[in-house]
């Protein structure tokens, strides 16, 4: 991964609360992952950040090194990697999601 | 070139012995998978950990030759 994408990924997940990689934007997602993890945000009524991945293959390439982690979407709470999109399904059906987001200060509206 | 859904099984329980895998293939078209990987062995692991080890398991071809695989990690109830 180059310097470059490196400390471009590293200040967009660090500078932001609530932070999804994804393809394709929240209202045009280009997969159905990244669409589903979209709407769980959503259903959350949380404010995020997102970035697509598709307009930038250092960005692409260098999200998954940055977190060991094959697949996007990514999601990134104050700066942790919490999960793709199945884990976030897991997390939003149980409860956890809403209530790591509470412990870290995130407003949702729920 | 997708990946046949014995092949997926068989990676992940050479790297996970205990495991019970189930595959589902969603789409019908060879491509779109979803997997239930069950194992002793995640047992106090986060999920995100839990997953890695499958991901390992399939040897750098997630989210190369396998774009889409719905995972489901748990431990025997």
């Amino acid at each position: 991964m180059t310097d470059d994408a490196n400390s471009r990924i590293d200040s967009t997940v660090k500078g932001n609360d609530v932070v999804l990689f994804m393809k394709g934007t929240p209202l045009f997602p280009q997969c159905g992952f990244s669409s589903r993890a979209v709407a769980i945000l959503e259903h959350l009524g949380v404010e995020y950040a997102s970035v697509d991945v598709l307009q930038d293959q250092g960005i692409r390439q260098g999200i998954k090194e940055y977190s060991d982690w094959p697949t996007i979407p990514q999601l990134y709470v104050k700066g942790e990697f919490v999960g793709g999109s199945d884990i976030m399904m897991e997390m939003y059906e149980s409860g956890e999601l809403s209530q790591l987001l509470k412990d870290q200060g995130v407003a949702t509206a729920q | 070139m997708p990946m046949a859904a014995e092949e997926i099984e068989t990676m992940i329980k050479a790297a996970i012995p205990d495991a019970e895998v189930e595959i589902t293939d969603l789409a019908g078209d060879g491509d779109h998978y979803a997997a239930r990987v069950v194992s002793e062995t995640f047992r106090g692991l986060p999920r995100v950990q839990q997953q890695r080890r499958v991901y390992d398991a399939l040897g750098g071809r997630m989210g190369g030759v396998l774009h889409a695989l719905q995972l489901t990690t748990a431990c025997p109830q």
